[in-house]
């Protein structure tokens, strides 16, 4: 699904990622996690194409067709969603008009028609249940004064509107109390399956009690320094990242 | 002879059909001196720097329309707001048209200047309010005063309000090969009474029109006055629109003015607060852009204490267009508890685009709270990526981006149809798809 090869990155010459090499395959949840500052957020937004980032060598590849030269739109087109970490607010546009135009463009690059009315209701109507978001809130201006576990409930509605092949979950879990936490993961699992992957980033190992991945990395300094098993994750709550930055420097 | 000239010389001719022995005589003759004194604004003054009449002196205007010209309904339908029952006061070069008017006598005066001139039972509200808010020694001002014959009259007496909104429209045909149009509306509106106005100038042809407006707005105790202006004119058109409102206490006057077209457009909209616990709310959206200019010259006085003002301006401005804000406060030493909030935010999408902005406050009291802020940039490029990685092409995005930047201001519209209307207007000028509700 999705192919990294040996990715370096930079921000006004700032060396982020330093050499990632990352494969995921469909039907795989991947979680990437690491100290503040290792670069995880970078490499979302490298992924969903952010144009601040250049890349300076190396390459992603989506299903084999390299994303090098396209927009984050068309990223978006051809499968790949980010639930921001920081998700903005959008004052003038409601949630459900923003989720219309998304849905209608990606409909519009693949050659459909705009989804009819009912059917969009529908839609909308089933993924908010899906996530427990109150009708009152669609109308309301995107993020516009949400709380922070608000924002992060809403960037899985979209997820689940979009249905993207591959999701990468940048800190989905940070400001979000249990009882949400559950419900984000439950929208979040409902997504899974042989077709799909997902990348979760993350701090903590919590969000991966309840989004179990088949694979953990460990990013230090812009590159993968670890490679395991969900194991390797409670390990990583158990000592911290010390150690591992011990034995990189070693 | 150029247009001043004109103008002087036409105002005997003017003055011969109009009735000698009407006090307003007096006051047209005291404004055409002042006129005669002052001349046309020059760049040279303060308030006129980054605004030029030059072109517009340079065209041999027709002052007075030679022929009544007529239109069909149907021909200029769309520039009426038409999805709901409207008064109408509806001028075609300048002249009233009762054909296509809906004008109204019955508890509340929605009719003509012309009319509250010539008959005896308005005499005595023409005494106590005509000419009296408008600026005495502003020239345009005086230019039209001059010339003041014919525009909308609109009287609310105590605790009534009209059962729908009014429109005053003013169409210029173009069979005059340049016209200039002076149009002149007295709005009173009485105690516990309120009223909603809606003012559109439309030129129809590509011949050139010049219209020099004065609105004088009266609310008294406890009215309530919502006006709009949508100008969106063509690109032949140039206005300038005064506006003078007094307000007494507890009065609620909002202005909105939506500015999407014409070749030159100067607002200079004045509220002048003569109570206590008066509020003034002056908003505005101006999307412009070849080299569409709007000037946007507002004041606000406050002269008594335990009074607001609003004041929020938004502006895009594309391609070669030029935009000024200009806000000024004044705050009287007696006006203490003064709450003057003042907002101006642009958005350039056009390298060769310019805005001035500029506020200007005077305080004279110590216990007010008064805030102002401008901002000129581009679009948040985070807010950018945000909507790319959804799916929204960079191009609609930004779009969508625009459109909720302006639309935040209609907030405040109170005629449903108006606003769907104008949400439309904004979106066709971005080119966003509003195919959802709002």
């Amino acid at each position: 699904m999705l192919e990294i090869k040996n990715l370096h990155a930079s921000v006004e010459d700032k060396k982020i990622l330093k050499g990632i090499n990352l494969q995921v395959n469909a039907g795989e949840v991947h979680a990437i996690m690491g100290p503040n500052g290792s670069g995880k957020s970078t490499l979302a937004s490298v992924i969903a194409g952010k144009e601040e980032f250049e890349v300076k060598k190396g390459s992603i590849a989506l299903k084999g067709e390299d994303l090098e030269e396209l927009a984050p739109e068309e990223r978006s087109h051809k499968g790949i969603f980010l639930s921001f970490q920081y998700p903005v607010e959008i004052p003038g546009v409601t949630v459900t008009n923003f989720m219309k135009t998304a849905i209608n463009e990606s409909r519009k690059a693949r050659g459909l028609e705009d989804m009819p009315a009912n059917q969009m209701l529908k839609l909308i109507r089933e993924k908010s249940e899906l996530l427990e978001i109150d009708r009152k809130f669609l109308s309301r201006s995107l993020n516009e004064g949400f709380s922070g576990g608000e924002k992060k409930r809403n960037e899985i509605f979209q997820m689940a509107m979009l249905e993207p092949e591959l999701a990468i979950l940048d800190e989905t879990d940070s400001g979000l109390d249990i009882d949400a936490l559950r419900i984000v993961a439950n929208g979040v699992n409902k997504l899974r399956g042989k077709d799909n992957a997902i990348i979760v980033i993350t701090h903590y190992q919590r969000l991966l009690e309840y989004i179990v991945p088949d694979f953990v990395h460990v990013l230090h300094d812009g590159k993968i320094v670890k490679s395991g098993t969900k194991e390797l994750a409670l390990e990583l709550e158990e000592k911290g990242y010390d150690w591992l930055k011990q034995e990189t420097a070693v | 002879m150029d247009l001043k000239d004109k103008l002087l010389s036409s105002f005997i001719a003017f003055e011969n059909n109009v009735d000698l022995d009407n006090p307003v005589h007096e006051v047209r003759s005291e404004a055409i001196k002042n006129f005669e004194e002052k001349g046309f604004p020059s760049k040279k003054e303060e308030a006129w720097k980054y605004t030029s009449l030059n072109n517009i002196q340079k065209v041999d205007f027709s002052v007075f329309p030679k022929q009544e010209n007529t239109l069909e309904y149907k021909e200029i339908k769309k520039y009426f707001l038409h999805e709901i029952d409207t008064y109408k006061i509806v001028f075609v070069d300048g002249v009233y048209s009762s054909y296509l008017s809906e004008t109204t006598h019955d508890g509340v005066d929605v009719c003509l200047m012309s009319a509250a001139f010539s008959k005896p039972m308005y005499k005595q509200i023409i005494e106590l309010y005509f000419n009296k808010v408008a600026s005495k020694d502003e020239s345009l001002t005086t230019l039209n005063t001059a010339f003041s014959k014919e525009g909308a009259y609109i009287y609310i007496p105590k605790n009534k309000a009209p059962r729908k909104p009014i429109q005053i429209l003013h169409f210029a045909t173009g069979n005059e090969a340049a016209l200039m149009l002076q149009p002149r509306n007295l709005i009173i509106v009485e105690e516990n009474a309120e009223v909603q106005i809606i003012e559109r100038h439309q030129s129809l042809t590509g011949n050139e029109v010049f219209t020099n407006s004065v609105t004088e707005i009266f609310a008294s105790k406890d009215a309530i006055v919502d006006y709009y202006k949508v100008q969106n004119d063509r690109d032949n058109a140039s206005l300038v629109d005064n506006t003078y409102i007094s307000q007494k206490n507890s009065s609620v006057v909002r202005v909105h003015t939506f500015s999407f077209g014409g070749k030159l457009t100067r607002n200079n909209l004045n509220f002048y607060q003569n109570g206590e616990r008066i509020d003034s709310i002056l908003k505005g959206v101006t999307i412009l852009g070849e080299k569409q200019h709007v000037d946007h010259h507002t004041l606000v006085h406050h002269a008594q204490p335990n009074c607001e003002s609003h004041q929020d301006y938004k502006g895009i401005f594309g391609e070669k267009s030029t935009g000024v804000f200009n806000g000024k406060i004044i705050v009287d030493e007696i006006a203490q508890k003064t709450n003057a909030f003042q907002q101006n935010n642009n958005i350039l999408i056009s390298d060769k685009a310019t805005i001035n902005t500029k506020p200007q406050l005077e305080i004279f009291a110590d216990d007010v709270k008064c805030s102002h802020g401008c901002t000129i940039g581009q679009l948040d490029e985070d807010a950018l990526f945000y909507l790319q990685s959804r799916g929204i092409p960079k191009k609609e995005a930004t779009a969508l981006l625009m459109y909720a930047f302006a639309n935040n201001v209609l907030e405040s519209v109170r005629i449903p149809e108006l606003k769907t209307r104008i949400n439309k207007i904004i979106a066709n000028k971005l080119g966003v798809r509003v195919g959802f509700e709002l």
